[in-house]
């Protein structure tokens, strides 16, 4: 397996409550992984050592390895921003940018040193086509991005993502806070760009495993129980939490 | 791709420009603290030389004021000013709460819709014109709400007075009162508002009558931001200058009846910082009462803080 | 039974009780604050006239002469002008370094703390800080000790107003710019300036409002002069200090301008607070909420 991120014993703490305990997991490249399992029992919290998002909390402590390629994400001399760039986020709900439809893409362009206008409005008209807003917001970019539904707010977040061109998208149940129809819109953007993204979604809704992951991680109270090919985990999975929690046991 | 610090020039640049945020901001932030002890220090400073002519002890609580004869007791002004405000704070606050209580539990939205920008504007104007309010409209009405008093009731402790103008304690409380009450409302309504609807619902669904419901289930809920707005009121209240001493009469002698004239510390302050430059150590005199105002400001603060804090942890618990 | 009504018969008195308090709570208070505009307005319109904004005091003007208080508009727009320009390039950095920099959240308690205390402070000591600092640095009474002094007055205010708008924003949003790769400046200024931007005017606005009222702190440190202020080393008049002066006079025709001092004082704080509220409203646009 060609790995993208690979972690190694792994320990989150919240204060003086551990909510990662020695976690290993490769991430393989260009394709879906999904991590599923109960409510707290860690999903987020691994999510954000990838990006590093712990860093802005305090009394939170990370240890162990978190290898981007063969790059220590959490080595001193790594600049934490451009580890966030190459591995986005798609959060649960859309926050947006207090700004319009636009610039809530271009963002990101310019703070990465894009400043030919030229060069902006091509690439978010790019990344919009390939979040599937493009036709809906053609003619009204200059709006507030609050003039958009929810559903087309979260789909303008994965175009605002994919504009600074991450290799690795991270969601946390991008899709929870969605209508069904929307949810399959996001799901529908995600298959197409795993060919070029390696992409770990957190969802509680198993069917969406199913029917996206190809490589799915199970855990359990902070504990990595399994992960492996997802026709192998979730149809045949080796540890009886495993099976409790897909039988709907848990 | 790499990741280190040895990025692109523009990476280096943008993360210059953010140390050079933090520094600059943190070091900005670091200036309220600074400006307080730097405060406290200059007044301190130019107090201690009383305190080789009288004791603290005597300077806080000794009545005698005639600083030409070195004579230097601050507990007449003292007392005019927890009189203003205390009888301010009476006055003030269980009326406010009432009336921000109407306001979001009983009137309609519109009415509070109108009448919110109103209070927030009236908390902005400038105490000198609730001054002239005080001396146009309280001023007269003083004397006869106390011969009012006189003919009802009788003689009455802290009620009755010789005081034959309206210039008096009650004057100032009054004006105070009315001056920091659109403070306290604003605040309390927009407390009572964060109030969540299902406190009020889970009162209401066993029976509870409105007002019930409102003692036993909103007021406990909101109690922490209500005391926070009374604290509020009582500092602008407390160091108040020109609105009080415009009304209040500003004659040294400890008040025995709110229809007394009084004579606050900052009116004491404002009225002879002219002259304190001439009279040997008046200066320091003038400045140790600075100092007082100061001191009680922070300890009001700081405890007020404490049992915000204590009181956040009960209601979140 | 009986005691089922007994207690309910309680319960319904103790609702219309508290129905009359509160309903009366709330009228008094509303007569009392319009009995201030109308009072200020009833004694003060008489004495307006053009004269009184467009000139400053003449011979004899506290004895009833001619004049007006233009040396008291100008120097109190100065003095709030210039304290809130300083307050400003203070107060904001404050606030962000608070809300975006903060190194821990108990530093942050603490800071919020000395600002609240700062803001209790009374405005007179503030007045007496500043002539503390003036006497010994040899400076007189002039528009700059009392801009410098307004703007610390103003301080704990502003950052207070801004701090408010700035502590709701939802971390969410905050990682959405950090998401991106933002630095913490980048993301200040993208989504905690933009999203707060109605809020910082509102509390510049209330920060020039409380310095354009505030008179003890200027006592002592601006004084007060006949003239139109030319030059930050000379004194300046203020409007509440007008008001307070002339108050004090024994001629009606002089209390009577106090009155319109008052008036002018009123207007243009009605006139800022409306400002204020016609800006907030348009900043808001790409507010998200
Ligand atoms: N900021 C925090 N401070 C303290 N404890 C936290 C914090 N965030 C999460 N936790 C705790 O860490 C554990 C893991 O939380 P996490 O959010 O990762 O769970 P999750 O699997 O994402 O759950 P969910 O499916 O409900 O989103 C939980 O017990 C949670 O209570
Ligand atoms: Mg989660």
């Amino acid at each position: 397996m060609d790995s993208h991120i690979s972690i190694k014993d792994l320990n989150v703490y919240y204060g003086a409550n551990q909510a990662l305990k020695s976690v290993d997991l490769e991430i393989p490249r260009n394709q879906i992984t999904a991590i599923i399992g109960p409510s707290g029992c860690g999903k987020s919290t691994l999510l954000k050592t990838l990006n590093r998002f712990h860093d802005l909390v305090d009394n939170t402590r990370v240890e162990g390895e978190v290898k981007f390629d063969d790059i220590d994400i959490y080595a001193p001399d790594v600049d934490v921003t451009e580890v966030r760039t190459k591995i986005g986020l798609i959060a649960q709900r859309p926050y947006l940018l207090p700004m319009s439809i636009f610039d809530n893409v271009a963002f990101g362009l310019r703070i990465h040193d894009m400043t030919n206008r030229r060069e902006v409005k091509g690439h978010v008209e790019k990344y919009l086509k390939l979040a599937g807003l493009w036709d809906e917001v053609k003619d009204r970019l200059t709006q507030p991005a609050t003039s958009l539904s929810i559903g087309q707010q979260q789909r303008l977040c994965l175009a605002r993502g994919l504009a600074v061109e991450p290799e690795v998208l991270l969601g946390d149940e991008p899709t929870s806070a969605l209508d069904p129809i929307s949810a399959k819109n996001i799901e529908g953007s995600l298959k197409e760009l795993k060919s070029q993204y390696t992409i770990v979604i957190v969802t509680h809704v198993l069917r969406q495993a199913r029917r996206l992951a190809d490589y799915v991680v199970f855990m359990y109270l902070g504990e990595l129980v399994e992960a492996g090919p997802a026709s192998k985990v979730l149809s045949s999975p080796k540890d009886p939490r495993t099976k409790a929690y897909l039988s709907g046991e848990m | 791709m790499k990741l280190s610090l040895a990025g692109s020039r523009s990476a280096l640049r943008r993360i210059f420009s953010d140390k050079l945020a933090a520094r600059s901001f943190l070091l900005a932030a670091s200036l309220p603290l600074l400006l307080l002890l730097l405060m406290a220090a200059a007044l301190l400073f130019r107090t201690l030389p009383i305190f080789q002519f009288v004791s603290p002890w005597e300077f806080l609580t000794g009545d005698l004021w005639r600083p030409s004869q070195g004579e230097f007791g601050l507990s007449t002004f003292i007392s005019g000013t927890l009189w203003v405000t205390l009888l301010a704070l009476i006055l003030a606050v269980p009326p406010c709460i009432f009336a921000s209580i109407f306001l979001v539990e009983y009137a309609r939205r519109g009415t509070l819709r109108g009448i919110l920008p109103a209070i927030d504007l009236l908390a902005g104007i400038p105490s000198v014109v609730y001054g002239v309010w005080g001396l146009l409209v309280v001023v007269p009405l003083v004397p006869r709400l106390g011969q009012f008093l006189r003919g009802v009731f009788g003689d009455l402790p802290f009620l009755t007075s010789s005081n034959p103008t309206g210039f008096s304690i009650l004057a100032g409380g009054i004006v105070l009162a009315v001056m920091i009450s659109p403070i306290i409302v604003s605040i309390t309504v927009e407390v009572l508002r964060t109030v969540p609807q299902g406190v009020r619902e889970a009162a209401l669904a066993v029976g509870a009558t409105r007002w019930q419901a409102i003692k036993h289930a909103v007021l406990p809920n909101a109690l922490p931001g209500i005391i926070a707005a009374a604290v509020m009121g009582l500092s602008r209240a407390f160091g108040e200058t020109l609105a009080v001493m415009m009304v209040v009469g500003n004659t040294p002698a400890i008040p025995r009846s709110v229809f007394d004239p009084g004579y606050p510390l900052t009116a004491l302050i404002a009225n002879n910082y002219g002259e304190m430059m001439s009279i040997p150590r008046y200066d320091a005199a003038l400045m140790g009462a600075a100092l007082l105002l100061l001191v009680v400001v922070i300890i009001f603060n700081v405890l007020s803080a404490m049992v915000l804090a204590r009181l956040g942890q009960e209601v979140s618990s | 039974m009986s005691m089922q009504k007994r207690w309910w018969r309680r319960a319904h008195l103790e609702e219309s009780l508290f129905g009359v308090l509160m309903r009366l709570s709330a009228v008094v208070l509303v007569l009392a604050l319009a009995g201030i505009l109308g009072s200020v307005l009833v004694r003060g319109l008489p004495a307006m006239s053009w004269d009184m904004i467009t000139k400053a005091p003449e011979g004899g003007f506290y004895l009833g002469g001619g004049g007006g208080l233009l040396n008291a508009i100008l120097g109190s727009l100065y003095l709030a002008g210039g304290g809130t320009v300083l307050a400003f390039l203070v107060s904001l950095p404050i606030a962000l370094g608070l809300n975006v920099y903060a190194p821990s959240s108990r530093w942050a308690t603490f800071t919020r703390l000395t600002l609240d205390v700062l803001w209790g402070v009374p405005s007179l000591v503030y007045g007496a800080f500043g002539f503390l600092i003036m006497i010994s640095m040899g400076m007189r009474a002039s528009l700059g000790a009392g801009i410098l002094v307004v703007s610390l007055l103003q301080i704990p205010i502003m950052v207070r107003g801004m701090d408010e708008v700035m502590r709701l924003i939802p971390s969410g949003q905050k990682e959405a710019a950090f998401g991106l790769g933002a630095t913490k400046l980048e993301m200040a200024r993208a989504v905690v300036l933009r999203q707060s931007l109605p809020g910082i005017f509102t509390a510049v606005l209330l920060a020039f409002g409380r310095g354009i009222g505030d008179a003890a702190s200027v006592l002592f440190t601006a004084g007060f002069t006949d003239r139109i202020p030319t030059s930050l080393a000379g004194p300046a008049a203020s409007l509440p200090l007008a008001v307070f002066f002339q108050l004090s006079s024994p001629f009606p025709e002089v209390r009577a301008r106090g009155y319109a001092a008052a008036l002018i004082l009123t207007v243009l704080i009605l006139i800022v607070s409306g400002l204020s509220r016609a800006l907030a409203r348009r900043l808001s646009r790409n507010v998200v909420n």
